[in-house]
Parts: structure tokens; sequence; C-alpha cells
């Protein structure tokens, strides 16, 4: 009776799976995030737009989120499955960090999201970029795709705008760019990328992660960086 | 994690009981494939503003099962705390229930910490709920309140993700309400700003949406209480019944009557033991 259950579960499962790809009107971050380290800390950007189907449910959304003093997550993926991945580990590296009695690494923070990413990889579809400054290490940035792997890069692009700036952003990333350019080339990527990707779009949110703390900051749609219209 | 759900505690993994069922029910035997019969939606324009002094929220009153107009003066603005309230759109049942569960968890908080509920704690409430049922609970929410720490709104969809914003509209008549809000909205609104906003966000829901009709009622929340105006604005198109639908007694023939008197035969008292009592 029980593996009947656990098969009709998986069924069920797969069957929910299947019609997500077709017809699924969650509310979704197919988004832009974006971040890149420097000398001192890190810089994290995202869109704002929250997609449920074609209608934008909300056109301000904030997907930089705070999992600990000096530690931000990018969420891309689905709206739900995030906000609850992110809640989720941002219990577990307070209660950790009250534990150590000091400041957590951001290798945990990418750790605890992999952990559960990876586990629960049938269920969840999350993408999410951990960046943070921790003081062993730095400004580091954990990229956690999808699936569940961790990697650490010097700069990290997520979401469905990513496609469209991996030229750009390795074309014109250098090491060693300093806090404004690295403001300047975030700015720069993801304006390009909500040019191009229709779920993408509305305002850029920018973070600097640092020893200092975190200074945030809104570039409205106006005043983004401006490229050739052709 | 520990959560205010006193009344349900959560249990492990998600309970697929009910839908396990109903595959089994439905791919049944070749005669008797039964059909699910499909859920009332309430197919509404919901709509909420945070203004100057604390929240406005709106509704519809309509109620639809398919293409009939299964209640006209249906309420969508929930009570969820002497300062919250909250909206409803999508499965009826779903909005009820999960209202009056959230009602309850938060009462119960509120005997236990002797204070009133906080916004933040209602959303958290039913995004851990909705989340573990994976979007099987069809209740697209607006949430509105003012708490010691200011008004806020938000919305809960049914998969479980949270959004805070201004202002907003959710259900069927969505797209047109949120062009009204669109065009109007402004920070720090006086009260009647706010109202008229809501209201004619919401009339024109019931407008160009066939889903949403009847009234309009509008819920007020400040600091100092709640004012629930039930309706703001009534249909024109509400008439009255041509005839009268009582039958006169008599109208009925009564064949015969047998009247049997029941005698008290034992009576005993048993006291409860409660935990008030010495």
């Amino acid at each position: 009776m029980l593996q009947l259950c656990l098969t009709v579960h998986t069924f069920f499962n797969l069957a929910v799976i299947t019609f997500f790809y077709f017809s699924r009107k969650s509310a979704s971050f197919y988004t832009s995030i974006m971040a890149v380290e420097f000398e001192g800390g890190v810089v994290i950007g995202a869109d704002s737009r929250t997609t449920t189907g074609a209608y934008i449910a909300n056109r301000v959304t904030d997907k930089l989120t705070p999992i600990h003093e000096r530690i931000f997550c990018c969420r891309s993926g689905s709206a739900a499955d995030t906000q609850a991945i992110a809640d989720a580990v941002t219990y577990q590296l307070g209660f950790h960090s009250i534990e150590l009695d000091e400041a957590p690494l951001v290798q945990t923070a990418a750790s605890l999201f992999r952990e559960m990413c990876y586990r629960y990889r049938e269920e969840l579809m999350a993408g999410i970029i951990v960046a943070g400054w921790d003081p062993r290490r730095g400004g580091q940035v954990y990229t956690v795709p999808v699936g569940g792997m961790m990697t650490r890069q010097p700069v990290s692009v997520g979401g469905s705008g990513s496609s469209y700036i991996y030229g750009y952003v390795d074309s014109n990333y250098r090491a060693g760019m300093s806090k404004e350019e690295c403001l300047k080339f975030t700015a720069e990527a993801l304006t390009l990328a909500m040019e191009r990707d229709g779920s993408s779009g509305g305002v850029v949110r920018l973070a600097v992660v640092s020893e200092q703390g975190v200074e945030r900051q809104v570039i409205l749609g106006n005043q983004l960086p401006k490229f050739s219209t052709v | 994690m520990a959560l205010s759900n006193v009344l349900e505690p959560a249990g492990s993994g998600f309970n697929f009981e009910n839908s396990t069922r109903n595959i089994v029910l439905e791919n049944g035997s070749e005669e008797g494939k039964i059909k699910a019969p499909k859920p009332m939606k309430t197919g509404t324009t919901i709509a909420g503003v945070v203004y100057k002094d604390g929240v406005v929220l709106g509704a519809d009153t309509r109620a639809t099962s398919e293409e009939v107009v299964a209640d006209k003066m249906c309420a969508k603005i929930h009570y969820i705390a002497p300062n919250i309230y909250c909206c409803g759109a999508g499965t009826a049942a779903d909005t009820e229930k999960t209202t009056d569960m959230l009602s309850s968890n938060l009462t119960i908080f509120s005997m236990n910490s002797g204070r009133n509920p906080r916004v933040v704690m209602a959303v958290n409430i039913l995004q851990d709920m909705l989340f573990r049922y994976r979007g099987m609970i069809g209740a697209h929410l607006i949430l509105g309140g003012v708490d010691c720490t200011g008004s806020h709104l938000y919305t809960v969809g049914p998969y479980g993700s949270m959004d805070k914003v201004p202002y907003l509209a959710m259900g069927s008549g969505k797209l047109p309400a949120m062009g009204i809000l669109e065009d109007r909205f402004k920070g720090n609104m006086d009260l009647e700003e706010a109202k008229a906003l809501v209201s004619d966000a919401i009339h024109a829901g019931i407008m160009s949406d066939l889903g949403s009709g009847n009234n309009i009622d509008l819920c007020v929340i400040t600091k100092e209480g709640v004012d629930y105006i039930r309706p703001h604005r009534e249909s024109i198109y509400n008439y009255k019944r041509q005839a009268k639908y009582k039958y006169k007694p008599g109208t009925t023939p009564v064949l015969n009557k047998t009247v049997n008197q029941l005698e008290l035969v034992h009576e005993t008292v048993q006291m409860m033991e409660t935990a008030g009592s010495s």
C-alpha cells in the first residue's frame, strides 16, 4: 500500500513537473542577476520584474535578499521556492552564527543553499547567487544554479537574461576593478540583459557589500545607461 | 522551526491523500468514470491601497459557479485580526478556510502573548502553509493591516510567494483595476481620495470582467480601528423581486395529523472538569 502511494506520489510529482513546463502560472523570476567581486567586497545587482505568465505581478521586486549582515543572495527562478529557501537558510545561518559567536563565512551560506537546492532538486526551481564579505577571505561570489551545483567565481550572472550578456561580461571583465568600476559594469550588463530579455525589466537594484557594511541603490528606468538603438 | 500553528502542527512532507484518491476515482472503472466537480471560483476583483493613515481594501461581491452567479452578496474581505483584514481571490472554499485558520492561529497567539498580531506574522504563516501545499490550495490573497510598525499591504500567491507593495489588485479583474491604480496612485493620499481610487479600480474590474460584479465592499483600516463598509457602492442593476414566493397556509391539503407526547423519563446532570473551575 505504501509502495502504491509512493509510486502514485512520484507519478503525480512528474505530472506536476511536466504540467509546470507548459502552463504553470506561479510567480517566477525569469530574471537577470549578477554579482562581481572586487578588492574589499562584492557588488550585486538584479532587475525588478516578477511575472505570472504574461502578467507582471510586481514591477519593483527586490531580488537582493539579505541572509546575514554582510551576506546577500540574488534570487532567480520560482518566487515561492526562492523565498522559502532564503528564509530557511537565513534561519540556519543565524543559528550557526550565534553558536560560533562570530560572523559566518560566505562559503557556509553558499553550502547551506547548495545542500537544500541539491537535496530537493526535483521539487525546486531556484537559481541563486550568494555573495558577501567575511573577515577571513574578503569579498566572495558563489553561484548555486538550478540542480544544486556550487562553485566560486569572480563574476557570475544568472537568470534568463544572463544568456544575452555572457559575451559582454567575458569581454569587459578585468580582474582588479575598483568599486565604482564594478558598479558601472554591473549596471551596464544588467541594462543590456533587460533590453533583450522579455522576462527582465523595471529598475536595476544594486548593492555593495563590504567590511563597512551594505550600501544599496536603485537606478530607475529613465536613468539607466543608454546604448545605441539600432 | 517554531510556528504559531498551534491548532494543526505542521506534519513532515506533503499530504497528497486527496489527490491520489481523486486520480484513482477519475481513472477508475470504465463504466463509472467520475468527473471531479469544478470548484467554485470567486472570479473576482480585489484591490488594496496604502494611504496616509492606513490601508484601504476593496472587493466586488460576485461568486460564480462556471456561468451562473452563485452568490450576489459574497463577502470577500475576511477578518483576520482586529487590525488585519484579508481579501481573497481564487477558489472560494480555499480562501475561506485559509483565512479562518489564519485568524484562529493569530487569536491564539494574541491570547498567549498579550500582543496584537503583526501583519508580517500573518504573511509568514500563510507563506509556510501555502508553500507546503505547492499550489494545491488556490488562494490568491491580499493582506492589509496596521500594526505598531506602520501600515502594510502584502500579497501572497497560491505557491507561497509574497510581495510587499503600496498598491495592488488581484483576481480575474486585476488587469483593468491595475490600470486605474497605476494611473492615479500617489503616495500619502488622504482617506476620501484613497476610497475613491479603490472604489474606481474595483468598478473598472466589474465593468470589464465577467467574473466580477454586483456591489463594491470597502474596508478602511487605521490605527484607531476598522471601518467595514458593506456595501460601499451598490450595483445599479439591483432589481426587486417581481412577486412574492410565499405559499398561503392551506395550499397543501393536510390528510391526517398525529401527535406523540414524548415523556421525560430520567434526567441526569454531569459536571465537566474545566481548567478554570476550582
